[in-house]
């Protein structure tokens, strides 16, 4: 870290360490390992948690226990939640600002990140309450039955975070999966790390219930295999996959008829009601209408 | 209730539908490009009526080659012509077909019972009109897609490939075929290897619809010709109904290919009947959920739910039921339960119902005369069943049910959706309020609530979980067979 020969008038500065954030706590790797981050200077920032199969199978258990209390908030009070996410994103500028820039950004570069992530928690913010309404119907079928389909989260989300940006490719993983009521565990960037775990004390801080985003960082190679074929993760976003991963993911993504999404940084378009509808199931519901005058019980 | 004693002066005389105006030719060819063509590798498999065994035609058995021909045919009119051709043509295309169909309904439906073994009852009043209905309900879709996805630039995928089991075999091509023709795609269909029949009837009446050639062909064959299919790799898209495993399968070998996938598999739904439920229409549900099609349905309601202070009513009620559905011929419009589909679906029933009396479970099977000839399962019901044991965690595919109690809504719930499966789920109850908490909370595709087995094109169907992903019917449906931008 910059601050790290910095002195304050008192003294030397106090760092931070950077953490994994599972069930709203901040444990370090049960595994112990870590891998250094450092910045164009060969300086090192941070000594990062290189996370095991065991972290993420501790996440997922942290994911599933508060996916029934997400999903049963009301669509408003999780909109009010994300929205939070951007004020308390916004207070913070100059510490992710100057993350971004230990970690390469030119200062613009940084500064117009910052702003668009706190754009995209303000759009999905306000698509929490709306894409139900957006994508549901009222099925006219024939027969005397009252007819409709709605989405519904498909439950716990993995995600593979683009390892092309600090902070928006990282907020792209999981807030349209937490819109719709599911719950995430994002592994962070890999190069990019530090914005992910600050990001993650943002997320402690902004009303999210504990458990409905955990972040992981470490080494997307090592821990493929497990994101992809964990039998109680229901969907699994990649960010920026390679060929040969896309191969790995989707056949052991079979065991569990897991809904694997693959999306390019390039081309996937970032502010759409789409993303968050690629983790939602459609469910149709059916009743008899009592019918005096049509053709009969609907029974 | 007065004791059931059986009253035979009261059976029904037999009523016969007749097959007369049916004809069923010797030997069926490949539909493709428009013709009917023999099959590249020179051979043929018989399909059988299943309630007598008898021999109904041979089949032709597609290979590599001829489903390579197939998919250049299907390439050749999505570029030459079924692309350029105006939204609103294809729809009237379409439309044509569904209007031949019901011209044809009966035919359809005698030769879908006579292949299927299904009851005539339920070939002519559910499985041809509703595919029927689903060409109908599509073919409007075809110019008005830009007005179902807004902001989303709706276009074709290209050459779909489409695989459908042997439980609905007209209806599943009309779910598959219908959808992909209105979104502009083209279709190699492949039908299962015991019902190939009416899908070949299809073909014939598509070919009479003067659909250009090559937009719709059926290829014929087990699974290595639906293997052919898949791996092909100038198919866009492969849509399949039917096992888990076959799905599951299907999923690796598209691993990392840019082929897109809809799956329609399995389920083991809850049918979930509350103290305060209308309890002899839930009973008629409970049949209907597991003895319709004689069980063979992926949605079917296969694992009884009962609120504890109604289940001797019920047991008692659904027996005395059971024992009066008629099994049998299923040319006969009296008949309840048909017969089961193959002899090898026979011997996984059979399976099972031993595996249910070795775990120690009552089982009940209603008492019922089934003939001497042909592939026949007993309405059957397991009680005080265990969450863990195999007959209530695997899917079996036919007439068997089991059944288990509860006290609570969070225990029910708990239950029901333990379970790898999503495709449905009943609720019976009276109360609205308890409606929509079930509802809301089962995990499940389709929520039957005071009904069940519903089925309409207008309203999507597919799973949760293992039971698959993407929906077919309504709106939802269509997305399947589209690009969508954004």
């Amino acid at each position: 870290m910059a601050n790290k020969k910095t002195t304050s008038p008192e003294g030397i500065a106090v760092m931070k360490t950077y953490k994994l954030f599972i069930g709203g706590a901040f444990p370090r790797t049960e595994s112990g390992r870590f891998y250094p981050i450092r910045n164009g200077s060969d300086e090192l920032i941070a000594n990062v948690c290189l996370s095991s199969r065991k972290d993420f199978r501790n996440a997922v258990v942290a994911a599933r226990k508060a996916q029934a209390g997400w999903e049963a908030k009301s669509a408003y009070n999780r909109s009010q939640i994300i929205y939070r996410i951007a004020e308390m994103l916004q207070q913070r500028e100059e510490l992710f600002v100057k993350e971004m820039k230990d970690l390469g950004y030119t200062d613009i570069n940084a500064k117009e990140e910052f702003s668009a992530s706190v754009d995209y928690l303000v759009h999905f913010a306000g698509w929490c309450d709306k894409y139900v309404q957006v994508f549901s119907s009222v099925n006219p079928v024939a027969s005397s039955h009252f007819n409709f389909s709605v989405p519904e989260p498909m439950g716990v989300v993995a995600a593979f975070a683009s390892n092309k940006t600090a902070l928006l490719g990282f907020l792209e993983s999981f807030v349209p999966a937490i819109c719709g009521g599911n719950t995430a565990i994002v592994l962070a960037s890999e190069d990019l790390p530090t914005c992910a775990i600050s990001m993650a004390e943002v997320l402690a801080t902004s009303d999210v219930p504990g458990g409905t985003v955990n972040v992981l960082t470490g080494n997307r190679k090592e821990l493929m295999s497990h994101f992809s074929s964990h039998m109680d993760v229901n969907g699994f976003v990649i960010w920026d996959a390679e060929t040969a991963a896309s191969i790995e993911i989707g056949e052991s993504a079979s065991e569990n008829v897991k809904r694997v999404k693959f999306y390019e940084s390039e081309d996937s378009a970032v502010l759409s009601p789409h993303r968050i509808m690629d983790l939602q199931e459609i469910k149709t519901t059916w009743h008899p209408i009592e019918s005096i005058s049509g053709s009969g019980s609907g029974y | 209730m007065a004791k059931t004693t059986k009253n035979t002066s009261w059976d029904l005389s037999p009523a016969p539908e007749s097959t007369g105006h049916v004809t069923i030719d010797k030997r069926y060819d490949l539909f493709i490009d428009g013709k009917f063509v023999p099959p590249a590798t020179k051979k043929y498999f018989k399909t059988i009526n299943p309630a007598t065994e008898e021999t109904l035609s041979e089949i032709a058995l597609a290979g590599e080659k001829d489903v390579d021909k197939a998919v250049k045919a299907a390439r050749k009119a999505y570029d030459t012509t079924w692309s350029k051709i105006s939204a609103a043509e294809r729809g009237k295309y379409i439309y044509r077909i569904a209007r031949l169909l019901q011209e044809r309904a009966r035919e359809f439906a005698v030769i879908e019972s006579l292949d299927g073994g299904k009851p005539i009852r339920e070939s002519r009043d559910v499985d041809v009109p509703l595919a029927a209905a689903h060409f109908f309900y599509h073919a409007g879709w075809a110019d008005k897609l830009d007005y179902a996805f807004a902001n989303s630039s709706p276009t074709s995928i290209g050459v779909v490939g489409q695989i459908i089991p042997w439980n609905f075999p007209l209806l599943m091509a009309a779910w598959k075929i219908a959808p992909a023709l209105a979104c502009g795609n083209t279709v190699v269909l492949k039908p299962a290897e015991t019902t190939s029949l009416t899908a070949l009837k299809l073909a014939e009446l598509i070919r009479d619809a003067g659909l250009p050639d090559g937009v719709v062909n059926i290829v014929t064959g087990a699974g290595d010709t639906g293997k052919a299919l898949v791996n092909h790799p100038d198919v866009n898209k492969i849509a399949f109904t039917g096992s888990t495993d076959v799905g599951k399968m299907i999923r690796r070998s598209l691993a990392g290919t840019s082929t897109r996938l809809t799956l329609e598999l399995g389920g083991k739904a809850a049918n979930i009947v509350f103290e305060d439920a209308a309890i002899d229409q839930a009973v008629e549900g409970i049949v209907n959920g597991i003895y319709f099609n004689q069980g063979h349905v992926c949605c079917a309601g296969s694992r009884l739910f009962v609120e504890e202070s109604v289940a001797d009513e019920v047991i008692r009620k659904l027996k005395h039921r059971m024992n009066n559905l008629i099994v049998g011929d299923p040319m006969d419009k009296n008949t309840d339960v048909g017969a089961i589909n193959s002899k090898d679906q026979l011997l996984t029933i059979e399976k099972y119902l031993k595996a249910g009396e070795k775990d120690g479970y009552e089982m009940f099977q209603s008492q019922v005369a089934v003939p001497k000839k042909g592939y026949w399962c007993r309405p059957t019901l397991f009680t005080n069943v265990s969450q863990s044991s195999i007959i209530s965690k695997e899917e079996i595919f036919g007439p068997v049910l089991a059944m288990q109690t509860f006290r609570t809504i969070d225990e029910v719930i708990d239950k029901a959706n333990n379970t790898p499966y999503g495709l449905s789920a009943g609720v019976w109850t009276d109360k609205g309020s308890k409606i929509f908490n079930l509802t809301t909370r089962l995990k499940a595709g389709v929520v039957w609530a005071n009904t069940f087995n519903k089925f309409d094109p207008t309203s999507p169907f597919g799973g949760y979980k293992e039971s698959g992903f993407g929906r077919e019917g309504g709106v939802h449906g269509l997305s399947a067979y589209l690009n969508l931008q954004g």
